[in-house]
């Protein structure tokens, strides 16, 4: 398949495997940011064929990860209530609320749908006009466009069913709170490829000019992440920050234009609560307030939804690169894959439940 | 008004509560929509058992019910799947499958021509896997109390002298084969229900495979166990083998074999191909130095293999319990039982 077995090639990715283990001369540490990276890492054994100096830390960036127990409370909240539909992308129905996942209030008899983009919900809405119909609105840059269609569109067909519960996040101000944090170990990052498809990568070119470092623009198959990994371990070794692009084929330096002209009429940047993390300023989306009535969180009164998280799950140390995911005291003793505490116990691309996997026999 | 006497079954575009009802209605249902493609000697008895007399061996039997949505999907519909499957699970265990029963929960208001269509997808699915279905039920639920049609199909074959299979039996140096390509039905099934389309079309795989698992056990008595691959895929079936009997299984990334189309599909959804059920595909163990007879085997029916089977991997006595996958890389990563549903990935 095009765009896939080139990127796929076993031969190609061994040649780049042996080009990483002739430039590299001392340990680095690179992060790689977006849990679909993560994901095909783990997937493709890459970090095990990786020379022993050139250490992977798992980023904040997958969106299952990072949504505060208060979304998923609020959700829940919503859903219970008589002629809401939920709708939602999949791999959010496991995700641990404070006392159940929407999976189990779908089998109590709430009306919670899954789909594969926002569209759909605005189509449901659409449908169901006796319906409220809310689309939890999660994900990073890369799903925040969709989400801003699916509102402009409910707004256009005068759909006054459909909201959104929102919980978008952006990642240079994460990558900003993790570079700042004194127990920083990062020297490089591979920046997520298809983030920087919408955004463009302006916004790395600051941070890495302020906190000298190499941050590449990276796709998700096995060659694209070890091409990202030889170019940050060759700027690292010349002792160049700045930001080079490895995932030229989608990702320019401008971005989506028309993307980030939906996402800037719709939402506003707002400070966000990240699962395990805390607040970050300025990291995250929210309507602008002339779109309020699709704001699920106004239209249901759940703002004061405000559970506290689990004090035994380290998952934001985890996140943050900072504790290994088996040094948490709850990993596998009480939170396991099937009961999770944190969501990066969660979903596949969850540090957790990546070592979790990999560390019970292996 | 349009008045005239209670009109008879021909009248009816659709299934009504009185076809479950026992009575007249019900008869005549089994008349005209069961019997004339299910009809053999012992099904025409109407008895409420079949009786039947087996020469001897070992019985198997087995139950399965099929809930399939939507119900009619590129290359078969819910009929030929519940055949498919019980004839399926009778011959992975090393039975001839010989009589079937059938029985259906269909919903009111139900098209009558949609159900002469399942039950003629069931009809050729028997003769062709050379079963025969000898007793069955209808029970007709209210509106919205079913998804049109379940059907249930229980079967009975006959295990031959000798044959002995088990997941107990796998051993150290044992191969592992797949008869086809992977995840074929699950994504003919999504992709119909998700309304998506592609320049292929992805059809289901379902089909029996008794007459190819039949000349496989004539041929090679050093076969040691066999599944097929339905719900939860290849991942499910071979972490069932590793538990069962206590060995580890390695397997090869690069001998999976997957179809283009089915690959892309899984791609678009964030769906991992050995996760997704198939039909028509078996996962034979057999001792290492047969496996090139059973690959043979398998290819010499092409109808069923499409020039597909193949050799995935082996048996070991490391990691007792678990399936570990060496990707074309180098690296590797444990194949995982899947949790439950398939939940599509955000990204």
């Amino acid at each position: 398949m095009k765009y896939i077995d080139e990127y796929r090639d076993p031969q190609r990715a061994r040649r780049i495997l042996a080009e990483i283990e002739r430039r590299v001369t001392r340990p680095w540490t690179i992060m790689e940011i977006c849990g679909g990276q993560t994901h095909s890492i783990i997937r493709n054994g890459i970090d095990q064929v990786l020379p022993d100096s050139v250490g992977l830390l798992h980023g904040p960036g997958c969106p299952v990860c990072v949504t505060p127990i208060e979304i998923l409370d609020r959700a829940l909240s919503i859903v219970s209530r008589p002629d809401v539909v939920l709708a939602s992308f999949g791999d959010m129905l496991r995700v641990p609320g404070s006392e159940k996942d929407l999976l189990t209030a779908r089998s109590e008899g709430a009306d919670v749908r899954i789909v594969y983009s926002s569209l759909e919900a605005v189509r449901i809405a659409r449908e169901n006009p006796e319906k409220e119909v809310v689309f939890l609105a999660v994900g990073f840059e890369t799903t925040a466009p969709g989400n801003a269609m699916a509102v402009l569109q409910a707004k256009r067909e005068g759909l006054d069913n459909f909201s959104e519960l929102v919980s978008q996040f952006m990642v240079p101000p994460a990558m900003q709170a993790i570079l700042s944090s004194g127990d920083c170990a990062v020297d490089g990052f591979l920046a997520a490829g298809h983030v920087c498809t919408v955004t463009g990568y302006e916004d790395y070119e600051v941070l890495a000019e302020a906190f000298h470092v190499p941050i590449v623009p990276t796709g998700f198959e096995p060659v694209d992440i070890l091409a990202g990994i030889l170019r940050v371990v060759t700027m690292l070794e010349s002792g160049v920050s700045g930001v080079e692009n490895e995932y030229a084929r989608v990702v320019d330096r401008e971005g989506n234009h028309a993307a980030r002209c939906a996402v800037e009429e719709v939402f506003e940047v707002a400070d966000r609560q990240w699962r395990g993390i805390g607040t970050i300023p300025l990291s995250g989306l929210r309507l602008r307030n002339r779109f309020a009535p699709f704001d699920a969180e106004k239209r249901f009164d759940v703002a004061s939804i405000q559970p506290e998280e689990s004090s035994l799950c380290k998952s934001g140390d985890v996140l943050r690169g900072v504790v290994k995911p088996d040094e948490c005291p709850a990993f596998d003793n009480g939170c396991t894959p099937v009961n999770p505490l944190g969501a990066p116990m969660v979903s596949g691309e969850g540090a957790c439940a990546a070592y979790f996997k990999y560390q019970r026999k292996v | 008004m349009d008045l005239q006497c209670p009109a008879p079954l021909s009248r009816h575009e659709t299934v009504q509560m009185a076809h479950g009802a026992g009575g007249v209605m019900s008869r005549e249902l089994t008349r005209n929509v069961f019997l004339p493609f299910f009809g053999n000697s012992m099904l025409d008895m109407l008895d409420d058992q079949a009786r039947i007399s087996l020469e001897s061996g070992n019985i198997a039997f087995t139950t399965d019910t099929f809930v399939v949505s939507p119900l009619f999907f590129p290359g078969g519909n819910i009929g030929d799947l519940a055949v498919n499957g019980t004839v399926n699970d009778l011959a992975v265990g090393g039975a001839l499958p010989l009589y079937l029963s059938a029985g259906f929960v269909i919903e009111e208001g139900f098209r009558l021509s949609g159900l002469t269509k399942i039950v003629a997808a069931m009809a050729d699915a028997a003769a062709e896997a050379g079963v025969s279905i000898v007793t069955g039920d209808t029970k007709v639920v209210g509106k919205g109390q079913c998804d049109g049609i379940f059907i249930n199909t229980s079967g009975i074959g006959v295990i031959r002298d000798g044959v002995d299979l088990s997941c107990n039996n796998l051993r150290e140096g044992d191969a592992i084969l797949v008869s086809g390509s992977l995840g074929d039905h699950g994504m003919a099934v999504m992709t119909a229900r998700e309304g998506l389309s592609f320049q292929s079309e992805i059809a289901s795989d379902t089909m029996a495979l008794n007459r190819m698992i039949s000349s496989i056990l004539h041929e090679v008595p050093e076969v040691h166990a066999m599944r097929d691959p339905t719900r939860g895929g290849l991942a499910s079936t071979l972490n069932e083998l590793a538990e069962a009997s206590g060995k580890g299984i390695v397997i090869e990334e690069d001998c999976l074999p997957v179809k283009p189309e089915v690959q892309g599909a899984c791609e678009l959804l964030g769906i991992d191909p050995l996760t997704v059920a198939n039909e028509g595909k078996v996962v034979v163990a057999v001792r290492g130095d047969r496996a090139e007879k059973v690959l043979r085997i398998m290819q010499s029916h092409e109808d069923a293999t499409s020039g597909r089977a193949s050799i995935i991997g082996a048996v070991v006595n490391e990691h007792p319990g678990m399936v570990i996958v060496r990707t074309g890389l180098g690296g590797r990563r444990i194949l995982e039982m899947p949790l439950g549903e398939q939940l599509p990935r955000i990204c």
